[in-house]
């Protein structure tokens, strides 16, 4: 997977190139080298090839021109460990010296890699959840376009309090940090409006059968899950195979849109919170949705979503820098400035520590002619990380774990 | 009180599943003394195999798990035939071999399946659940039950009481004599080898409508089948049987009453068995 066809291809045309033309290009017209940290082999190689599906049919869209640059696209495959995230972003960096990295996929594969990344000032912009990376420990160079673990639960839990008038919940979701954040968040937001969490279950993250924490649900008004991968589609299944009929609601990652084609009928109804959703009706999102089932064959969801957006951060600080990238602190500060109001997912724009602040849609999904397909209920305008409290208040408390906020005895 | 009965019935179904899958790899590893590293595997390719024939092909549930069990059973012997064949006592290059089949197969299934998950329908029939006092519990699983059951007893007839049985038991206890007496060792070891892939096949497929197929299943269900046959003994069925029953237990009650300590509740009987007993609880002593 070292060496792939289009590596080496371009690998090819370069050599072909330079024997053409033995004069140096001018640094100018360099083709802009786009690195890209993915997942396409393991466990986690569903969200990873969505990932590239999304860069993919981006850079086919503008003809892989962006900005009047052409571009050299480098899609690496970490396969999902933070040690194959180091050595891919080095390969990267040092070999490839590409300009700037997409990517990572996962949370500890970021922040295996952040620190290394952010010493060669290259500008990296993930969809990786992990809170502190644009919070308490910020890196200069990174840029957040999709959301932090706990952006799209806390609108998810007001939603909840005020309009479903839930009252009394329980979370369920795996055993590590993005969990931790998510249910976190929903806690926080949730108790605020006046709900209470009776109890908050992690399970590890291998877990065959859910039936032991199944059992546990009880006496509530509905049940919040936050699973990722594959978990949701057999966690909804066994969860409707015991015969249990509280309403769930869920993040990102636990209703994804790319999954659509996996759920089966117990996923009517479920209602999640998402900075994309594949119904909402521009016509960006209708051709980026066309171009991808053409690209990958499925639908795409928000880490496709969340790559896409990059991409379009990466042209709009291209264009306000005429194409330059070789001062990479002026580069960070055109993405951040990056105003886009045509996107997928609608309006973004960032905050000063590289997070994106945007909408949030909660959508329930739905059955529309005989398949799965989500419907927007509400959605949730300028939703930036702190939301919905005081930055400076927010940055006081603790990063969100496995025991704050605490439970309410 | 529910939660206890309701974690006890669980159990047994878990261990159902659990005998499925670790069957097959006793009989592997008991019998021919190969540690069969692409069990895993072997589970997850039914499991692809059924749900693409009963999603995708639109096949009865059934004749989808049958072709899935086919399947394996055919990929099994190749790999007995081609491979494993020349690497005969070689335990070190078993495991790599069977390693290394094990990546190619995940990543082949990646290639053809992709690594979106795949969720099978349960067969029609037995969807809902049967009522009991104020338990719900699911049709699907009670019939997992009944099935391991039943295919305990066939292969316990079949190697206890069938003449292809007391071959293969002589041809595992002493080769050379088997030979001599006109059985054909090599042949037996390929069908025990297809034998065992097809239960493999077959527990993919019969665990899909619970566990959904996924990039990464082999990983998830191939320490479980290590943990039932080290717990229960090599070689033994009824090992295997009570291994299975033991580990849904343990995995149930441990995850409900400390759920911080999932996989160390489930290891530890393992470890203890392998200090106080490492043939296991009904394994043969080693010769």
């Amino acid at each position: 997977m070292r060496v792939n066809r289009r590596k080496f291809l371009a690998g090819t045309a370069a050599i072909a190139g330079a024997a053409a033309f033995p004069m140096p290009s001018i640094a100018q017209g360099a083709p802009l080298k786009i690195g890209l940290l993915t997942v396409k082999t393991g466990p986690l190689a569903a969200g990873g090839i969505q990932m590239e599906g999304g860069v993919v049919t981006f850079l086919k869209q503008r003809n892989y021109t962006i900005a009047g640059r052409k571009v050299d696209f480098i899609s690496a495959d970490t396969g999902g460990n933070p040690a194959g995230a180091k050595v891919k972003a080095q390969e990267l960096i040092e070999r490839d010296q590409v300009d700037l990295i997409l990517g990572p996929l996962a949370s500890f594969e970021l922040l295996a890699i952040s620190e290394y990344v952010a010493e060669h000032k290259i500008p990296m912009l993930s969809l990786a959840a992990a809170e502190d990376i644009t919070q308490r420990k910020p890196n200069p160079y990174f840029v957040r376009a999709s959301a932090t673990s706990s952006q799209a639960m806390k609108p998810l839990a007001d939603y909840a309090a005020k309009e479903l008038k839930l009252k009394k919940v329980i979370t369920i979701v795996e055993d590590f940090a993005f969990g931790y954040e998510q249910m976190g968040g929903f806690q926080q937001v949730f108790e605020d409006d006046g709900g209470r969490v009776l109890k908050k279950i992690w399970t590890p993250i291998v877990t065959p059968d859910y039936t032991p924490y199944l059992a546990q649900l009880s006496g509530v008004d509905a049940v919040i899950q936050g699973f990722a991968g594959s978990n949701p589609v057999k966690f909804m299944k066994q969860y409707a195979d015991q015969g249990l009929k509280y309403p769930v609601l869920t993040g990102e990652t636990g209703g994804d849109d790319a999954e659509l084609k996996s759920f089966g009928d117990e996923a009517i109804g479920m209602i999640s919170a998402c900075p994309y959703t594949i119904d909402f009706d521009n016509e960006t999102n209708k051709r980026f949705i066309a171009d991808f089932e053409k690209q990958v064959g499925n639908w795409p969801g928000f880490y496709a979503a969340g790559l896409y957006v990059n991409c379009q951060v990466v042209e709009a600080a291209l264009k306000a820098t005429g194409g330059k990238t070789t001062d990479k602190t002026a580069f960070v500060k055109a993405m951040r400035a990056a105003h886009l109001t045509d996107t997928p997912r609608g309006p973004v724009r960032f905050d000063d520590k590289g997070n994106v602040i945007g909408n949030i849609f909660i959508r329930k999904i739905v059955k529309e002619n005989g398949k799965l397909w989500q419907k927007t209920l509400k959605t949730y305008t300028n939703i930036g990380q702190f939301w919905p409290f005081d930055e400076k208040k927010f940055l006081a408390q603790p990063v969100y774990s496995r025991d704050y906020p605490p439970l309410k005895s | 009180m529910n939660l206890w009965l309701l974690l006890a019935i669980n159990s047994i179904t878990f261990g159902g599943l659990l005998f499925l899958l670790s069957a097959g790899f006793s009989l592997i590893f008991g019998l021919m003394r190969i540690p069969n590293l692409t069990h895993g595997s072997m589970f997850m390719l039914g499991a692809y195999v059924g749900a693409s024939m009963v999603m995708t092909f639109h096949l009865p549930f059934w004749i989808g798990a049958a072709i899935a069990a086919l399947t394996v059973a055919v990929f099994g012997g190749l790999i007995e035939r081609l491979l494993l064949r020349r690497l005969a006592g070689a335990e070190q290059a078993q495991v790599l071999v069977t390693l290394g089949i094990s990546l190619i197969v995940a990543d082949f299934c990646l290639m053809v399946w992709t690594g979106d998950p795949i969720s099978v329908a349960t067969p029609p029939g037995l969807v809902g659940g049967v009522r009991f006092v104020d338990l719900f519990f699911p049709t699907y699983r009670i019939a997992i039950i009944l099935i391991a059951c039943v295919i305990g007893a066939l292969l316990w007839v079949l190697l206890d009481r069938t003449r292809l049985g007391a071959m293969i038991r002589a041809g595992v206890d002493d080769p050379q004599m088997a030979r001599v007496v006109g059985i054909r060792v090599s042949r037996l070891f390929t069908i025990v080898f297809c034998l065992g892939a097809a239960l493999a096949g077959f527990g993919g497929i019969m665990g899909a409508p619970i566990l959904s197929v996924y990039p990464g299943l082999d990983n998830d269900m191939l320490p479980l089948a290590l943990v039932v046959v080290i717990l229960g003994g090599t070689g033994s069925l009824l090992g295997s049987l009570v291994g299975s029953f033991v580990i849904g237990f343990i995995y149930n009650y441990g995850q409900a009453l400390f759920p911080e300590l999932a996989y160390f509740v489930l290891f530890l009987p393992m470890v203890v068995v392998l200090v106080l007993r490492p043939q296991g609880l009904f394994g043969k002593q080693a010769p």
